[in-house]
């Protein structure tokens, strides 16, 4: 072993001094392969572990938090819902179609692993400016990748977000969210258990792709970058579909002991997680495995991220069983070695010993690292305070906000996606939260992800904890109670300590608004090394919320329903400009620190919303985000083109202010009274601002008005992302 | 009325389209697979959408040669129902049970979203819970659903009255911008010279439901299920 060949590998030499104490001698190369995969940053979480356990991950509901392929949380009726988020940020990069493609066939099999059907996907895409050099074609090639899959897979995809901002024009953002159902006794786990019991592999065969995926994924780019595209793996949507439907069915009998798909580092780590878990050994045979081509060398078959791979523990003498499903399905199935009482992972191949590693000690003695942290030099800065001009023109300017590619409509992505099919879609895509019925019961479930990246660049504690609130929010915007969170955590450098700060300063912000609005954080995913030529992205810690919605169909609509229908403002406005679009995005300027977040208030708004929902007297309920009350109420005009006739008590500036925890909503004009009342014992200000109707939304403040025409603004709003693509 | 849905490997609005039979109407449906050669009695077969095999080589190509298909061809020629939507519909053209071909939608990208459709006869079991030109909201999610053939076969098939949908605006008028795919003559669905194989690009059984939000796909279903049953009652008594 040469200095320079442990280098490349990305280990330290601590790291492979380590190395060689546990095994009491110099590793093989495929022993160094398969160690540099597990204990790099990707797999092994060496320097965010510390700060992870700061989150609170247990609640009534929760029947597997962090740690499996998926959390898992109780949603009642005998049901579980099982979900992950997960990036694929690098290999979009480079290879925009397939990076996302297999992004999504990844974080599915996270979920139909646990022996759940998926039934919904959401993605959390952030871009650089549209006008960045390959944009369009990252984009384009994110956007088709997703759909690619996803359509084909037939799990609908039902939310996301999308952001563009230059902070990420050298590294864009693909996380990937999958949710699937299962009965609560059906829950499998990837544990192995029992010496003897045959191991076997299933799905696609083995290539040379994505070797050192993980590896990859824990490094920064740089002109070199593009050379690294065959580290991208290459997806197959169709065995993806065929797999799930094999797994399941497989599933099904009781001749499975534990189950775990191939991801990133590939057999590798799939292998010895496994077996680390179940603290037990294994011996693998890689001449019985399918491969693609001749000529992969055993370092190559254990490190090759080929997708649709799953490795399987079968009971003895039960491996029949499950031969013939895979084998009605179309699929390749062998065994490739079974589980000793050794507690070593010993790996032959033509009848050579080629790696002999204990699994426990290996897993047991990643490292872990506490790295430095310091505030980042310009952060106080960035925090004075910002000069808010008026608006010339209150109007245009609203105008010009709607239609800038950060709040224009997503709907020429959405409509790529399938997000209809498996007939559970009852709010799709474009709303605050997507909404699902749960087949057989009156329930529904919801799901959004958010995070505003701005906000955590300038202050990473508020941003996080903003995150959470967010989250919360959307989903009572829709009646629904969080019942879990999975997180996914994309920051630059974590040996800057600059950026160690601000993911632990996010982590800690996640933590205040889960312990607070009683959230628990269920699974998650740690990117980090998302920089190009040195520059960081802006921290950007996206959380993905699921709730259960006790009688679905009460749900509000995020748009006004009736002419005649009364919106009530909730929540107080405090003129909050720090990071706010309206400065960002019509003076260029991201400036001071972001929106308070008062989480006894936010928990307060969600009570009522949720309690507003289930009596059946909220006909609309719109959170309000980025731009304030103005594009809220614009927002809630789109979906049905309704005009308003509203007077504000406050002045034109308060109309784009970003204070949180507010809402509008819209009731029936005989429920005015009453839900005043209802706000008003839940501790929530509520402002009567006019009510629905006629073609324009007309807004009064004390100040000036803003007139515009619903329908022309819709069809700006609707068409302007296209447009600013070129597409 | 017995239903079956067949599933290929790669179907996966199989699932979808069972819901409806089973769970919204209350009728006997069973699952089919692609190897079976005989179709249980079925009074009604459905060709679900989906990625059958991947769409690879072209959609619904490899599908079409698959055993269940020879079945299929079979109950047809007896005048048993057949249904094919979305990858069903491309299966049923390469199969030969429908002419014509669906290529790529002109905007060259996945089109998922309502659609009208003007129902253009209502004297097919397909169609008879419709009222004659209804115009109706159903949702499209296809990558290959430009219907396209040659000018002699689309001539034919409006002579013959084979046009069962076509993509309308909300008020029933043909319009470029109404056609969510470029389908010649703003063709959504079509039934064969005999009135009992129907294909179609949208998808009836996404809007079945009010929880959804949409029910204009239940007359469909409903009334194929009274025609049928109809049907079998006229020849017990005959």
């Amino acid at each position: 072993m040469t200095p320079d060949l442990v280098a490349s590998h990305g280990l330290t030499e601590d790291e492979y001094g380590n190395l060689c104490d546990l095994l009491g001698r110099e590793p093989t190369f495929t022993e160094l392969g398969v160690t540099s995969a597990l204990w790099s940053e990707h797999c092994s979480y060496k320097s965010s572990k510390v700060y992870l356990r700061e989150f609170p991950t247990e609640g009534p509901r929760v029947l597997q938090g962090p740690g499996e392929n998926a959390g898992v949380v109780d949603v009642g009726y005998g049901w579980v819902a099982v979900f992950k988020m997960e990036s694929h940020n690098h290999p979009s990069f480079i290879e925009p179609y397939q990076g996302a493609a297999t992004g999504v066939g990844g974080i599915l099999r996270d979920v139909f692993t646990m022996g759940a059907r998926p039934v919904a996907c959401m993605d959390a895409l952030r871009f650089g400016a549209v006008d960045a050099p390959r944009m369009r074609h990252l984009v384009d090639g994110v956007v088709r990748g997703i759909g690619g899959y996803g359509n084909c897979v037939g799990i609908p995809t039902v939310g996301g977000e999308t952001g563009f901002h230059p902070s990420y024009n050298g590294n864009i953002l693909v996380n990937a969210f999958a949710l699937g159902l299962a009965r609560k006794e059906k829950i499998f786990h990837a544990r192995a258990s029992g010496a003897g019991n045959p191991v076997l592999y299933a799905g696609s065969r083995t290539g040379r792709d994505g070797i050192h995926g993980a590896t990859m994924a824990s490094e920064s780019f740089d002109a070199e970058s593009e050379a690294k595209r065959p580290t991208v793996q290459v997806g197959d949507p169709f065995m993806e579909k065929v797999l799930i439907e094999a797994c399941l069915e497989a599933m099904g009998t009781d001749a499975i002991v534990a189950i775990q798909d191939m991801g990133a580092a590939g057999l590798t780590s799939t292998s010895f997680e496994m077996a680390g878990r179940g603290g037990v050994g294994l011996h693998l045979e890689l001449d019985r495995i399918p491969l693609r081509e001749e000529g992969l060398s055993p370092y190559e078959i254990m490190l090759s991220e080929s997708q649709e791979r799953m490795l399987l523990v079968a009971k003895r003498g039960r491996e029949e069983a499950l031969f013939e499903i895979f084998e009605k399905w179309g699929l390749e199935v062998a065994q490739i070695g079974s589980l000793t009482e050794t507690g070593k992972a010993v790996i032959h191949s033509k009848g050579q010993v080629v790696a002999e590693i204990p699994v426990g000690p290996l897993t047991d003695q990643a490292p872990m690292y506490r790295r430095p942290v310091s505030v980042p030099a310009d952060l106080e800065a960035r925090q004075v305070a910002p000069e808010v001009p008026l608006p010339e023109n209150p109007s245009q300017a609203l105008k010009d906000m709607l239609c800038s590619p950060e709040l224009a409509s997503r709907e020429w992505i959405w409509r790529q996606y399938d997000h209809t099919v498996r007939s559970n879609t009852v709010v799709g895509p474009g709303g605050d939260a997507a909404l699902l019925r749960m087949k057989g019961t009156p329930q529904g479930l919801a799901l959004t992800c958010d995070v505003n990246p701005i906000y955590c660049s300038l202050d990473p504690r508020r941003g996080g904890a903003q995150a959470v609130a967010e989250a919360v929010r959307n989903l009572a915007c829709v009646g629904a109670e969080p019942v879990g969170l999975t997180d996914c955590l994309n920051f630059g450098n974590p040996e800057n300590p600059e950026v160690s700060w601000q993911f632990r300063e996010c982590v800690r912000g996640i933590s205040d608004g889960c312990r607070a609005l009683e959230v628990p954080v269920i699974s998650g995913n740690v990117s980090f090394y998302n920089e190009n030529e040195g520059q960081s992205i802006y921290p950007t810690p996206t959380v993905a919320m699921v709730g259960v919605v006790p009688k679905v169909e009460n749900h509000p609509s995020s748009g006004f329903v009736d002419p005649g229908d009364r919106v009530i403002l909730l929540g107080t406005d405090h003129r909050e400009f720090g990071g706010a679009a309206y400065l960002r995005l019509l003076y260029d300027l991201e400036q001071g620190r972001p929106p308070e977040v008062d989480l006894e208030r936010e928990g307060h708004l969600a009570r009522l919303l949720r309690s507003g929902v289930d009596q059946g007297i909220l006909k609309t309920a719109h959170d309000l985000s980025e731009g304030g009350l103005a594009v809220a109420l614009a927002e809630a005009c789109f979906s049905r083109l309704r005009g308003a006739r509203l007077k504000f008590s406050g002045g034109v500036l308060d109309l784009f202010s970003e204070s949180q925890a507010r809402a509008v909503v819209g009731v029936d004009g005989s429920q005015v009274d009453g839900f005043l009342d209802l706000a008003d014992r839940f501790g929530v200000p509520a402002e009567d601002l006019g009510e629905v109707g006629g073609s324009d939304l007309h807004i009064e403040t004390e100040e000036a008005s803003l007139i515009l025409d619903v329908q022309e603004l819709y069809k700006e709003w609707s068409t302007a992302l296209p447009r600013a693509l070129g597409m | 009325m017995k239903a079956g849905v067949i599933v290929f490997p790669g179907s996966n609005c199989d699932h979808d389209v069972y819901h409806v039979f089973r769970h919204v109407l209350g009728q006997e449906v069973e699952f089919l697979w692609h190897q079976e050669e005989d179709l249980a009695s079925c009074d009604l077969v459905v060709l679900p959408g989906g990625f059958s095999y991947g769409d690879y080589l072209r959609s619904g190509a490899l599908a079409a040669l698959s055993p269940v298909m020879a079945a299929v061809q079979r109950h047809a020629e007896r005048g048993g129902l057949v249904l094919g939507i979305c990858n069903g519909f491309q299966i049923l053209l390469e199969a030969g049970l429908l002419p014509g071909a669906l290529v790529p939608n002109r905007s060259l990208r996945f089109e998922c979203r309502d659609v009208w459709l003007r129902v253009e006869r209502t004297d097919l079991p397909f169609t008879s819970g419709y009222k004659d030109r209804d115009v109706v909201r159903i949702p499209v999610a296809h990558m290959d659903g430009n219907f396209q053939a040659s000018a002699s076969t689309l001539d034919d098939l409006e002579d013959s009255n084979q046009v069962v949908f076509r993509y309308v605006d909300e008020s029933g008028a043909v319009s470029s911008a109404a056609n969510p795919n470029g389908s010649a003559r703003n063709i959504a669905g079509l039934t064969n010279a005999e009135g009992n194989v129907l294909g179609m690009m949208p998808h009836p059984e996404r809007c079945v439901e009010e929880l959804l939000g949409n029910t204009d796909g239940l007359a469909l279903f409903s009334g194929l299920i009274r025609e049928t049953v109809g049907i079998l009652q006229q020849e017990v008594a005959s």
